[in-house]
């Protein structure tokens, strides 16, 4: 065979891909999303309650949200889930046994906690302070005035970013391979890489990649798709005008999208 | 409008001092408002108008002095009650853009005053209904013109059936031709007895609609009166060059 076709082997080996579709499809894929799922759910938890101490006015709370950040964002993925994964593991074995995904998505939350809160915190601050304002001159408390009228503005403001956090959490759950799984724990990654090492072909190797790529094109064009409707608002579903002053609407409209 | 009216009182600042590091923003700020009365404070920007507002629902809270809500003293109330009682009205409207014009106005009625969904909104519908907005009840703020927009905060104030009411130039921020239909809802609410304090550049509207004008400047009421005593008998100079260039 001349080197180029075995080249063509080497990635895109049909028969190799076959083989390895049924359990790629039923077994990693429903791992991986369980892993990026959970982690994105416990992340987006923790980094809110992240992002409300890092705005805190308290330093009691400020000072260990940026330490807390600082660490977590600056520490390798890999070193994270292992220091977590492995060293967590006696006192895992306690409560759930052997099975090294509690601790994995516990890691892959922490690091994704660490980033989201970044995002949910430049958020809520990009909120304009008459907001807060607006909220307390009804008598809400600052407490009530954050969690209705805020972070639920704030939020919006940076579902993009959120969104590539989630990008960025589908492909480190790859990375919990790291804590040893056994067959039925697999996902998508291990599988591809295992097929590889067997075959000495790396075809399903590609194909673990192709399903990566189609869980986060899409939320890709998803984030694209977000960020257009928040910089021009949502499609134009007013209401029919039967107010006597019309010709004030269409002075409207172009504040809104604006901020951002 | 008489239905939210039925409940105000007299407002009484006393003394009333500020600072904000070395700038002393009021120095000694009295303000005495009947109830049902109408009070417009005028006065050249930077003079303390609109924090003095924010000292009477201790938005900020004074450093000195007292304010009175019904010959009571409410600066140990719990501040979040005592806005409850008093209603604000901004010049930026300060709508909540994610909700619509409905849950803008039953919000506080649902998480503050604890009523139902169907009674809040029955509420929230029969306020805009007095605006006159009440077909616009599910457009988002961002949808409706700033005289609209203005027209639900003042809803939004109106259905917690405030004591009295504080206006921040409300209409500084409107297009000409929408300033008309805000003052109009604010002048029916004057004659509907509530009491209203109102920081404002419309002079048309302090002369027609205020029981008592008072001149701020530099952090203290210069002259206060009738609404003729100041206009057409102004005593104090700065009072004199003021309105010489509004007028």
């Amino acid at each position: 065979m001349d080197p180029l076709s075995t080249l063509w082997e080497t990635f895109f080996d049909w028969d190799a891909m076959r083989e390895a579709l049924p359990e790629m499809l039923t077994v990693g894929l429903p791992n991986t999303l369980i892993l990026a799922v959970s982690a994105a759910l416990l992340g987006s938890v923790l980094g809110l309650l992240l992002a409300v101490a890092g705005i805190s006015r308290s330093r009691w709370l400020r000072w260990p949200a940026r330490v807390y950040t600082d660490v977590f964002r600056g520490l390798p993925a890999a070193a994270t889930i292992l220091l977590i994964g492995v060293g967590l593991a006696p006192l895992g074995m306690q409560v759930w046994g052997p099975d090294p995904y509690p601790l994995g998505i516990l890691a892959l939350s922490l690091i994704a906690a660490a980033y989201i809160g970044e995002i949910f915190r430049s958020g809520i601050q990009s909120v304009e302070a008459a907001q807060l304002e607006g909220a307390r001159a009804l008598g809400f408390s600052w407490g009530d005035a954050m969690r209705l009228v805020i972070i639920p503005q704030g939020i919006r403001r940076v579902l993009p970013a959120w969104v590539n956090q989630l990008i960025a959490l589908i492909k480190d759950s790859s990375l919990v391979y790291f804590l040893g799984l056994v067959a039925s724990q697999r996902e998508l990654f291990r599988i591809g890489q295992d097929y590889a090492a067997t075959t000495g072909n790396e075809s399903a190797l590609l194909l673990a990649g192709l399903c990566y790529l189609a869980l986060t094109v899409p939320l890709t064009h998803a984030v694209n798709w977000i960020d257009r409707r928040l910089r021009h608002g949502r499609p134009a579903t007013a209401p029919a005008d039967e107010d006597e002053d019309d010709t004030e609407s269409a002075l409207s409209g172009a504040t809104e999208g604006d901020r951002r | 409008m008489t239905a939210s009216t039925t409940t105000s009182v007299s407002l009484d600042v006393r003394d009333v001092h500020l600072a904000f590091g070395p700038n002393r923003v009021l120095r000694g700020v009295d303000l005495a408002v009947p109830r049902g009365a109408t009070a417009c404070v005028i006065g050249p920007s930077g003079s303390g108008k609109s924090t003095l507002l924010r000292t009477i629902n201790r938005l900020i809270e004074p450093d000195r002095g007292d304010v009175l809500l019904d010959g009571r003293s409410v600066l140990r109330d719990d501040p979040d009650a005592l806005r409850q009682r008093v209603g604000m009205v901004f010049q930026q409207f300060n709508l909540f853009p994610h909700m619509s014009v409905l849950r803008n106005v039953t919000l506080a009625l649902r998480r503050l005053r604890r009523l139902g969904e169907d009674e809040a909104e029955a509420v929230a519908r029969a306020q805009l209904e007095l605006v006159g907005l009440a077909g616009k009840a599910d457009a988002r703020p961002a949808q409706l013109s700033g005289g609209q927009q203005q027209r639900v905060a003042i809803a939004r104030a109106l259905a917690l059936r405030p004591e009295v009411m504080l206006f921040d130039e409300a209409t500084s921020a409107l297009d000409p031709e929408l300033v008309k239909g805000v003052l109009g809802v604010m002048a029916d609410l004057s004659a509907g007895g509530m009491t209203m304090v109102v920081v404002t550049h419309e002079m048309g509207f302090a002369r027609q609609v205020a029981d008592t004008v008072a001149f701020m400047d530099r952090g203290v009421v210069l002259e206060a009166g009738p609404p003729e005593a100041i206009f057409e008998r102004a005593e104090h100079p700065r009072l004199r060059r003021f309105l010489a260039q509004v007028l």
